[in-house]
């Protein structure tokens, strides 16, 4: 793999964002929203709700992981939009860019961008509504890292999603962070789902993490074997994702999708 | 060594056959014309040496490097321009420029940069969006992205087709300069008959992705009791076999 390459992939995207202010507004436009919602709901809720229960790091906390997903995932995502949007694939596909650096560039792009997302989520949760990051100790590592690689893991597969269905099927992509939501028991325990609901929570890597942070928040140990289990499911994800674009691509090659993507001529 | 060997290559679509089994070679400091009608396979074949689409048999080499086991290091001595393939319009020249000269790993990028914004006329729109460029602008900056890592093998898909005379008659000048001062050889399709007899050394005929005709465009009409390379054009496109029959 060559680094350059893969920078290069960086460098569009930091030109793009530089001369585009409807890309610089969406890397810490909505996430503010989001913290400032939740912030003032988690505030009204401790004031109307027992004493003894903060809901800023459990709510608040909660909204602000799930974000910092979400923006990893659509980092990834975007960032490959952006070749189609611009009918760019000929051009960047026919130079000497190895498919795995050409990923490669799309992941680094994401932590980037979200890196913005986060440290502005930080900045508002703290000052704000005075979130403590060491109500969570040391384990925020771990949770932020499994997200960070799930995130990463969907935002592959949401790309070869729409590298195999073509452009109109990014429509397909967006919602996924609001579908599995629910699933993943960021805002609740996972033990207030339906039965069938939590089994598909249980191959879900958050869902092991919103758990563990809401131990955290009330004293308890968090399960190591949890987290473990976490870390080794979001790496399948991210090894069965990248099968999966790479097995896409390799298709494209042969059915001639790359020369004519904007044809759509597999959906 | 030719720069690029194509070797019994062939390509299907279901039942329709793109190009059948076709060979060919591209040596240093030639400019061949690959020529047919619409749907011939000449779009097809260029896609192939590509490296962006591949074929059910038959082998492509660029410097005597196998395109699809070694494609990195054969297409980093290649390089294409294609009137439908514009550069990103949502980045300047200069970041296209940029951006792919960075792909194909060019040496002291921002000196060759600038020695192209100057020889494609192209400094006064540096940091002009792509997008925003006129088609002959356009079509100049694409050039000079093509050129950018000196290509060994260029690949140029109809790059006049969208061009006034005047621009085209400097697009054309500026390829026969590139081929003349350097070791590139170059691979161009045109449906403009009088361009390929003024620019092209030897000429591929394409039709039902089969070479049906090569030779020297100023001396293959006559060899077909065509009067130009025109005729004959028509000839491949609505009588193949006539020629077949020759």
């Amino acid at each position: 793999m060559c680094f350059q390459r893969i920078f290069t992939i960086v460098l569009r995207q930091i030109y793009l964002i530089r001369g585009s202010f409807s890309r610089v507004f969406p890397l810490f436009a909505w996430i503010g929203v989001d913290m400032i919602l939740w912030g003032f709901l988690t505030k009204y809720l401790n004031n109307v709700t027992r004493v003894d229960f903060n809901f800023v790091p459990a709510l608040l906390g909660a909204v602000l992981l799930w974000d910092f997903f979400g923006r990893i995932m659509q980092g990834v995502t975007i960032a490959f939009f952006e070749d189609v949007w611009s009918r760019n694939f000929l051009n960047i596909f026919a130079t000497p860019l190895l498919i795995s650096e050409y990923v490669s560039g799309l992941i680094l792009t994401s932590i980037l961008t979200s890196l913005v997302g986060l440290i502005i989520m930080f900045v508002i949760a703290a000052t704000f509504f005075h979130l403590s990051f060491f109500a969570y100790g040391l384990l925020i590592v771990p949770f932020l890292l499994v997200l960070f690689l799930f995130g990463i893991s969907l935002g592959i597969f949401g790309s070869a999603i729409v590298l195999r269905l073509g452009p109109a099927s990014e429509w397909f992509i967006w919602p996924i962070p609001a579908i599995i939501s629910p699933f993943a028991g960021v805002l609740y325990p996972v033990s207030t789902l339906p039965g069938w609901m939590q089994a598909i929570a249980k191959i879900l890597p958050p869902s092991y993490i919103f758990e563990g942070l809401r131990a955290a928040i009330r004293g308890e140990p968090v399960s190591g074997l949890s987290l473990f289990l976490a870390a080794i499911l979001t790496l399948v994800f991210i090894f069965l994702a990248y099968r999966l674009f790479t097995m896409i691509y390799r298709n494209a090659l042969k059915s001639g999708l790359i020369a004519r993507y904007s044809a759509e001529s597999v959906s | 060594m030719p720069i690029l060997s194509v070797i019994e290559l062939r390509k299907t679509y279901g039942d329709i056959i793109a190009v059948d089994n076709i060979s060919f070679n591209v040596a240093k400091n030639e400019i061949v014309g690959l020529l047919g009608p619409n749907g011939a396979g000449k779009t097809t074949t260029i896609n192939m040496i590509l490296g962006v689409l591949e074929p059910d048999s038959g082998g492509i080499t660029i410097d005597g490097l196998d395109i699809f086991s070694r494609r990195s290091q054969a297409v980093s001595r290649t390089n294409f321009s294609a009137s439908y393939t514009p550069l990103p319009g949502n980045l300047t020249v200069l970041q296209n420029l940029m951006i792919f000269g960075r792909l194909y790993s060019v040496k002291n990028l921002s000196k060759r940069i600038e020695e192209l914004l100057i020889y494609f006329d192209l400094a006064k729109f540096r940091n002009t969006k792509c997008g925003l460029l006129s088609s002959g602008e356009q079509t100049r900056v694409s050039l000079a992205k093509s050129i950018l890592n000196s290509p060994h093998l260029l690949l140029l898909d109809e790059p006049t087709a969208s061009l006034d005379p005047a621009t085209a008659s400097e697009v054309r000048l500026k390829i026969k300069e590139f081929v003349a001062k350097g070791e590139g050889g170059v691979l161009w399709t045109s449906h403009n008959m009088y361009e390929v007899e003024e620019i092209c050394g030897r000429v591929l005929f394409l039709s039902h992705g089969k070479i049906l005709l090569e030779g020297n465009p100023k001396t293959l009409p006559q060899e077909y009791g065509k009067k130009t390379l025109e005729e004959l054009f028509i000839t491949v496109a609505r009588e193949p076999l006539t020629l077949r029959e020759n």
